[in-house]
């Protein structure tokens, strides 16, 4: 399914795209494969822990690290307490040390209280002592809006991080990547930041057994098409796939792209697609001012100025505080009408 | 164990105790708080002469902390520090080139130009970085002694044997960091001592101004149940002393503490500093309590050092920091191309550390730095 199959990195074999293992068909949770990723890693590299609040004696606050208490014991899975700031600096510093920290924020809006650490050191750190000390480090948690959590705790956190060089910003969208991508976030040498979703981490899908990492900065397509190219990442790939669904109806053809990574991106891959149709559309859950949105269609209009027919067309959240209500939620995040409406326009069939 | 409340001066008439360590380890101790001073006289000199730019904070006055408690631990135990960190790195032992060089912004440093002043590292020698962000090295510090005991413990299947020194001051005390990096290390067990260098004034701010129960520090650990020592951190032998009991402590019980390392900073809290907020005669009171002439007058008294030896330390020393100035002088400004280097460690994928989009040509869309007409610059 990924357009960047031949490339360098996927010929190193510790790589595969999970559809190449082949195997039964095993359909299991966004967050068990999460929690495969962690254990398989776990087993592996005695370095690797786990630490945030309620990750061990409650099972996780959503059940993403359940049993992990009983299989490796209290040393490797911590509860620690309400303090984000401290743990996350606590966790830096044992990354410094050589291990191989998972921290948890059990949202990513709790992660605010921790930007100094997670933003002055973790990517700083190789920069600032000239290549001495690097910090392998994966901060995790959900990110987004989950269901009527209101405003304080529905950051999507990467409209912001996305700014800050030294970090790797990993945001997948279904039970294989999670899997795939969080493998290689733990094994990575710099600091990765993996967004989950909250609203995600029921969802089921086909993970293989065997083992498996996605590289980083490799695209997946998940839908052929030939009018419009769909880019998104997380949890609005799956809208851009309904909404591909719907538009296929009114004679729309979109190729929907998912990027995995926002840091690094896989500009190549969406290059080559919006040259072939185009028209793009970008769909992004974070609000549009300074977004990684907003960058990606910048790099469009660069890299794809003469082929395009139309602007970048972007959805987002709307520009306000998360609401409360299930009905003000549901229109201000980045729906499929929303999405459909910004194809028909970028197509001209509005 | 027996903790200084007081300054320490000479009982009876009798001179000073010294510990029971080889003469050239108590020389060495005198020749570092030498090369520290010496050091940031001509850090002072080089910052109004341009050579070293942004913040720059001197140690002039806090020597015997540094060098007492660099002292005290085993080469193998971390040291974290905030921004006030070149004598915390002249005692652990990064030359005079690494640090000054540094501080010019050259490819000598220690971190090759791209640290400066606040943010001195040293790998070799187990110095985990001068952190600018007050209060911000101490979770970190907490989390060096995580590390340190999870690789003994866990991974080696051993018991603990490192202690690790976080050294923040009297104004980091305020920051919320810092209670959480108590927090953890108590609850955790973890070896970590947060050494409060303690020089009455967080920036301009006296203590009492900023600070509550500023009389005694030590209470700000005594919520999180750390062993506690207040230090007179004028007199190096008894930062010397009072620390390696204390560092043997939590190195044995795998605990952490606080130390109230009272102290005075001589100059102001950086280069731009009048120092309004305080009188020079508070400032010669403390002055004449200097930690340097204290050591030498003990190791005088017991024959280790003589007038005459003294001298020769202290020209050795400023032979010292002029070559490291020379050297900084003639250290080469870092390659442009040193600017996209220590992003990333691991350039996986095409997109990350040095590596950029094939189809581009090695540009990207930011910022990026490409050979042209065989010059070198930014697009």
């Amino acid at each position: 399914m990924s357009a960047t199959m031949s490339s360098p990195v996927m010929s190193n074999p510790i790589f595969r795209e999970p559809e190449t293992l082949g195997g039964a068909v095993r359909e299991i949770e966004f967050r068990d494969a999460i929690r495969e990723a962690m254990s398989e890693e776990m087993r592996r590299d005695k370095r690797v822990f786990l630490l945030g609040e309620e990750v061990a004696q409650y099972d996780g606050a959503y059940k993403v690290s359940k049993g992990m208490l009983a299989e490796f014991g209290e040393r490797r899975i911590i509860d620690t307490p309400i303090s984000e700031s401290g743990f996350a600096g606590m966790a830096i510093g044992a990354a410094m040390m050589g291990l191989r920290p998972i921290c948890e924020f059990m949202s990513w809006s709790f992660s605010l209280v921790a930007a100094d650490p997670i933003l002055n050191n973790a990517p700083k750190m190789l920069y600032m002592s000239g290549g001495q000390w690097g910090c392998p480090i994966v901060f995790r948690g959900n990110d987004g809006a989950g269901g009527q959590l209101g405003s304080t705790h529905s950051w999507c956190v990467e409209g912001l991080f996305s700014n800050v060089p030294g970090v790797k910003i990993v945001i997948p969208s279904c039970p294989a990547d999670a899997k795939g991508l969080m493998k290689t976030a733990i094994r990575d040498d710099d600091p990765v930041f993996f967004l989950e979703s909250e609203r995600m981490l029921g969802n089921k899908g086909h993970v293989p057994e065997g083992e498996y990492l996605i590289p980083f900065g490799h695209a997946a397509v998940r839908r052929k098409g030939t009018d419009c190219t769909l880019c998104s990442w997380g949890r609005p790939v799956n809208f851009c796939l309904e909404a591909a669904e719907i538009l296929a109806k009114e004679g729309i053809s979109c190729e929907v792209i998912d990027l995995r990574t926002i840091r690094p991106l896989d500009l190549p891959t969406v290059v080559a697609s919006v040259r072939k149709t185009n028209c793009a559309v970008v769909v992004d859950q974070s609000w549009s001012f300074s977004s990684p949105g907003g960058e990606l269609a910048a790099l469009i209009h660069k890299h794809c100025f003469d082929d395009l027919d139309n602007f970048v067309h972007r959805v987002h959240s709307d520009d306000v505080p998360t609401p409360y209500s299930s009905k003000l939620e549901q229109e201000y995040l980045p729906n499929v009408r929303k999405i459909c409406e910004a194809v028909r326009a970028a197509t001209y069939r509005a | 164990m027996s903790i200084s409340q007081t300054p320490t001066p000479v009982v009876n008439g009798q001179p000073r105790k010294l510990p029971s360590l080889p003469a050239p380890t108590l020389v060495k101790w005198l020749r570092d708080m030498h090369l520290i001073r010496e050091f940031e006289v001509r850090c002072m000199q080089s910052y109004q002469e341009k050579k070293i730019g942004g913040f720059c904070h001197v140690y002039i006055g806090q020597e015997a902390v540094a060098v007492g408690c660099v002292a005290a631990m085993k080469h193998e135990d971390p040291i974290v520090t905030a921004y006030r960190d070149h004598g915390h790195a002249l005692a652990r032992g990064m030359t005079s080139r690494a640090c000054m060089a540094e501080m010019y912004g050259k490819v000598g440093g220690c971190a090759k130009g791209k640290g400066g002043s606040m943010h001195m590292f040293d790998r070799p020698n187990n110095l985990y970085g001068g952190h600018g962000i007050v209060g911000a090295q101490t979770p970190l510090g907490a989390g060096l002694a995580f590390g340190t005991k999870y690789e003994d413990e866990v991974v080696n299947g051993g018991k603990n044997r490192r202690v690790t020194l976080a050294f923040l001051g009297d104004g980091a005390v305020n920051q919320g960091a810092f209670y959480e990096a108590m927090n953890l290390a108590g609850l955790f067990d973890l070896p970590v001592i947060f050494i409060v260098e303690n020089n009455g004034y967080s920036m301009g701010t006296a203590i009492h101004r900023g600070t509550t129960m500023s009389h005694d520090l030590c209470i700000k650990g005594r919520a999180h149940g750390l062993k506690e020592a207040t230090i007179d951190g004028m007199d190096v032998l008894a930062v010397y002393q009072d620390m390696h009991a204390l560092a043997e402590w939590c190195r044995e019980n795998s605990r952490p503490a606080i130390v109230d390392m009272k102290c005075y900073r001589y100059k102001g809290h950086s280069m731009s500093d009048p120092r309004k907020y305080r009188t020079r005669e508070e400032e010669e009171r403390h002055e004449s309590n200097d930690p340097i002439g204290k050591y030498e007058r003990a190791l005088l008294d017991h024959g280790v050092v003589t007038d005459e030896s003294i001298k020769e330390i202290m020209k050795a020393c400023r032979e010292e920091v002029r070559d490291a100035i020379q050297f900084s002088n003639e250290s080469p400004e870092p390659p442009m191309s040193d600017l996209y280097t220590d992003v990333f460690v691991e350039p996986w994928g095409r997109f990350t550390g040095s590596s950029q989009p094939e189809f581009t040509g090695g540009a990207s869309n930011v910022c990026t730095f490409r050979a042209t007409d065989g010059k070198e610059g930014l697009v």
